[in-house]
């Protein structure tokens, strides 16, 4: 490949100075919840690096994975598919269409083989052959192993693809199944919610140009810079919660002051996410903050697990401002999500011994 | 002799599609198949729920129209249960859909459309003066000087030699169908990137009003956000500061609407001209059920600034009612769609529909049920349904909504027609076609901005009025609900009609049936072998080369499909073609 484009070649061909690219990187490093000494490494690759190809097949899914991907404010969704990566493949947004974007997708896996990234939106259905799903008269499990076959990593972008979401909510009519089900031999990283915050995403995705490397994940398999808080420990709501003070009905007067949702069913106690930190669409708000609850989407199996305005059991509502409630409220909530919580702790409590890069994160878990 | 063309996946869409047109020698489209290729089973996953739950479910039918499913959702289940909203619920929720028309347009124009008619390649040759010319001569638009020009063929150039060519790898650049000089392919190029950057503006409105954006929040009886400007606690609800962030957003979309988006459309619809294909059924049944009510619980015509209503057989002068509830207009078909009825010789009307799927292909199909290589449109070809309206496939869509506005003389959608028409010197008859769809669009865009403003304003009078109710709870409970209820909920989503049809059974979901614009676009074949808008359009187009489905996609493009909707189109036989009624 000749005349390399690295991403700092097309920052300085657009008239963006040393000075501002370095801010770019600091910015960008700390998204990704970096310490000051990572911003070199940012900066390195950046100025380096050719782009990575990527391949983003859609199965069943919506799109609101894609549409929340562009709506990314650092880095821009122009400067990802221009600078960044090769988005060679990406039956959303390529030109080609038909056999010459299935010509795509071959000459990628053969040229680039173990080389190139599969990022997955939506899933693959198994009942009736997977012919609920069809790409270029085949299944799309078929187009689905050929891609990660020789991919470096799989990307599952979103609920459906990490956990079935919406299509595989009961009865599951086409047995929509989640990625890592599906591929068994290559590293996949979840990355749910529906969608995933925009930057939750380009910071995954940056993260593993950057270093070159998987970004840490949790028992879960989800990156653990942004999946290892409830929103509930994070709510710029919380005091109300501890205060005891909360919406008791849509449009009320707690309503109008910005009380606790949880008793108009609020899942934040339960839900492991950024939006009470990154927040949506620049950081513009969340849904709680926009006075409606969260209704849990980046949490396995959130369709069925309970009604989304119906108050979460075991969860013990403190009476007046008792700080120390927090951690009760914590295990109280564990309780609620069961097993995949208690491997979660499980895994965090290894990630402390490890002693790698621990943080704050794991508290309360 | 003839051939036939397969084009799957079709891309720059929302879902899983696939074409496949019959060609004769002269490369001249004799008959079109459109085929869904993908079901996700929603309707049957709804039932059983609670229905104030279903908005979250519907919604995620579709992504790229976040919002507009949830609110039809809403709407359906407010209409069984007989709720009443407040005021400013009706105006915010205008607010969101109008948010979503400016977006869904603007990103269906720059990135799912524009290389249709744009060579990003030609850009490359084009003179950054010469564009900086064109612009300026086109539009006030700020970012216009050949620097910023040739800054952006220059990041375009190191992109393409670079030998990684990304989203334009193996696209049809150089075929003779692209008409448009360098210096015109560079101005939309740097468009492109622009409207890129820009769109994620726009949905800001949606995080203010509903938490965030894709999949924003909505509320049966109301907005969950609550209206606070003086009182205690303001900071945590809709206030000052929020205001004045959807206002300013407003104004950016006015300005690049009318400044960039409009512009563009025109420039590049006039070296278009003499491509008149595409108009299908569109010049002879459409249809729009009218959306953005003026006033809350209004959903009469005359409350609905969009239009309503329904054209059959081309006549201007009569514009037909609708009626969601009668069991004799809205029916869906199945004899050509992967599912079962008992009698697929008869339609159904949503509120008693069935979907129960049954995947079998036709028995001409050629390949095998996993590797289909070329479908059997005598047969089964679709997980679309076949609706039809008192007997007659429609076409719905930004076009069918201002060509029932022009005829109804209302001059918000005349008097913008008239004028593009009388600034490109094109008769009125060149609406019907792709570019007719694509340009109406455009109109909507600037149409749908400009309301915003206006609802906006409605909002703050209403503030300052004293009303700050955003919801009504007195039936929240399920305890105030009668034992069975039936609801039909409607929106003009932005690629059209949009109907949901609710049946309540002792507080839960007992069915639930989404009718929406793409199942009525890319409808496959009815009982009497009329075809759908999608097949019609496509029947008569010449392609430049027989191997590069470059007008194909464009005028599959100017109806915006969104599959994951409705998808399942598939073509027929070549003797059926005899049976198609509509030119």
């Amino acid at each position: 490949m000749s005349n390399k484009d690295t991403f700092f070649n097309a920052m300085q061909s657009r008239g963006v100075s040393r000075r501002d690219f370095l801010k770019f990187c600091t910015v960008t490093a700390a998204t990704m919840g970096l310490s000051a000494s990572a911003v070199a490494q940012v900066v390195e690759a950046m100025e380096t690096k050719t782009r990575i190809p990527v391949l983003w097949i859609h199965g069943l899914e919506c799109t609101c994975c894609s549409e929340s991907f562009i709506r990314s404010g650092h880095p821009l969704a122009t400067d990802v598919v221009l600078s960044m990566i090769s988005l060679d493949y990406d039956d959303t947004l390529m030109a080609a269409a038909g056999h010459q974007a299935e010509a795509c997708l071959d000459e990628i896996i053969e040229k680039y083989k173990g080389n190139y990234i599969v990022a997955v939106e939506g899933n693959p259905p198994l009942n009736e052959d997977g012919m609920y799903c069809i790409i270029g008269g085949k299944p799309f499990t078929h187009q689905l192993h050929k891609a990660a076959e020789h991919a470096k990593a799989v990307i599952a972008w979103g609920s459906c693809a990490s956990s079935g979401c919406v299509q595989a909510a009961k009865p599951n009519p086409t047995q929509a199944t989640p990625v890592h089900k599906v591929i068994l031999d290559k590293p996949v990283i979840r990355v749910p919610g529906c969608p995933p915050i925009a930057d939750v995403m380009t910071g995954v995705l940056t993260y593993m140009l950057t270093f070159d490397r998987l970004p840490e994940l949790d028992s879960q398999r989800r990156p653990k810079m942004f999946y290892s808080q409830r929103i509930h420990d994070k709510c710029y709501r919380r005091p109300h919660f501890d205060a005891g003070q909360f919406v008791e009905s849509w449009d009320d007067e707690g309503a109008r002051k910005g009380y606790c949702l949880y008793k108009m069913g609020c899942k934040g106690p339960t839900t492991y996410n950024a939006c009470s930190t990154v927040g949506w669409n620049d950081g513009v708000s969340f849904p709680i903050q926009s006075g409606h609850g969260c209704i849990g989407c980046s949490e396995d199996d959130f369709w069925d697990k309970q009604p989304f305005y119906e108050r979460l059991s075991n969860v013990e509502i403190p009476q007046f401002g008792v700080e120390a409630n927090a951690d009760k409220i914590g295990m109280a909530a564990a309780g609620v999500v069961g097993v995949g919580i208690a491997a979660h702790a499980v895994a965090s409590a290894v990630k402390h011994s490890s002693a790698k890069s621990t943080t704050k994160e794991d508290k309360g878990e | 002799m003839t051939t036939r063309l397969v084009v799957d996946p079709v891309t720059r869409i929302e879902g899983h599609m696939r074409v496949e047109v019959d060609l004769d020698e002269n490369n001249m489209i004799t008959n079109a198949v459109s085929s869904g290729t993908m079901w996700r089973g929603l309707e049957v996953i709804l039932k059983g729920r609670d229905p104030r739950d279903a908005w979250a479910f519907a919604q995620r039918i579709c992504g790229v129209c976040t919002g507009t499913h949830a609110l039809t959702s809403i709407r359906s289940v407010e209409d069984a249960l007989d709720i009443q909203i407040p005021e400013n619920a009706n105006i915010i929720r205008n607010i969101m859909q109008l948010t979503l028309y400016v977006h869904d347009h603007l990103v269906h124009f720059y990135h799912l459309h524009a290389l249709d008619w744009v060579d990003v390649i030609s850009a490359l040759k084009a003179d950054p003066k010469a564009t900086s010319e064109l612009a300026q001569s086109i539009s006030s638009w700020g970012k216009s000087s050949p620097g910023y020009f040739n800054e952006v063929q220059q990041r375009m150039k190191t992109f393409v030699e670079s030998g990684q060519l990304g989203l334009f790898m193996n696209g049809y650049w150089g075929s003779p169908a692209y008409k448009l000089p360098p210096e015109a392919n560079l101005l939309a190029v740097a468009h492109y990137l622009e409207a890129l950057d820009f769109q994620k503006e726009i949905v800001k409105i949606h995080t203010v009003f509903g938490g965030k954006n894709p999949h924003p929040n909505w509320l049966v009886g109301g907005m969950a956000c609550a209206i606070n400007v003086d009182d205690t606690g303001a900071v945590g609800a809709v206030n000052m500061e929020r205001l004045n962030l959807v206002s300013s957003v407003i104004d950016q979309c006015i300005e690049f609407v009318d400044k960039v988006y409009v512009p563009d459309l025109k420039a590049i619809a006039s070296f278009y001209k003499d491509w008149t294909y595409g108009g299908g059924i569109a010049s002879q049944n459409i249809m729009s059920y009218g959306d953005i009510p003026d006033y809350a619980n209004n959903y009469e015509a005359n409350s609905l600034l969009l239009p309503r209503g329904a054209i059959i057989n081309g006549n201007l002068n009569e514009i037909h009612e609708i009626d969601l509830r009668n069991p004799e207009e809205i029916q869906e078909y199945v004899p050509h769609s992967w599912y079962k009825y008992p009698d697929e010789t008869k339609g159904l009307h949503p509120w008693d529909g069935i979907t129960e799927p049954n995947f079998e292909l036709g028995k001409n199909t050629k390949g095998t049920k996993t590797h289909i290589e070329e479908l059997d449109e005598g047969g089964k070809y679709s997980w679309i349904k076949a609706p039809r309206w008192r007997g007659h496939a429609m076409e719905v869509g930004p076009l069918s909504r201002y060509i029932i506005g022009y005829a109804q003389n209302n001059p918000e959608f005349k008097e913008p027609t008239d004028k593009l028409l009388r600034d490109l010197d094109l008769p009125f008859d060149a609406l019907f076609s792709s570019l007719g769809r694509t340009a109406a669009r455009g109109l909507e865009a600037s149409w749908a901005a400009h309301k915003m403003k206006y609802f906006y304003n409605k909002l703050i009078a209403n503030i300052k009025s004293g009303d700050l109710a955003t919801a009504n709870t007195q039936k929240w409970e399920p305890d105030t609900w009668p034992k069975e209820a039936k609801g039909v909920g409607f929106t003009e989503a932005p690629r059209g009609a949009l109907g949901h049809w609710i049946v309540i059974k002792d507080t839960k979901i007992d069915n639930y049936q989404a009718v929406v614009p793409t199942t009525w676009n890319a409808s496959p074949r009815d009982p009497e072998g009329q075809i759908g808008a999608y097949e019609s359009s496509l029947l008569n187009t010449p392609l430049a080369k027989a191997d590069e489905p470059l007008e194909i996609l464009r005028t599959l493009h100017s109806f915006d499909p969104c599959l994951a909707c409705s998808t399942h189109i598939m073509s027929p036989e070549k003797e059926e073609l005899v049976s198609v009624k509509v030119r």
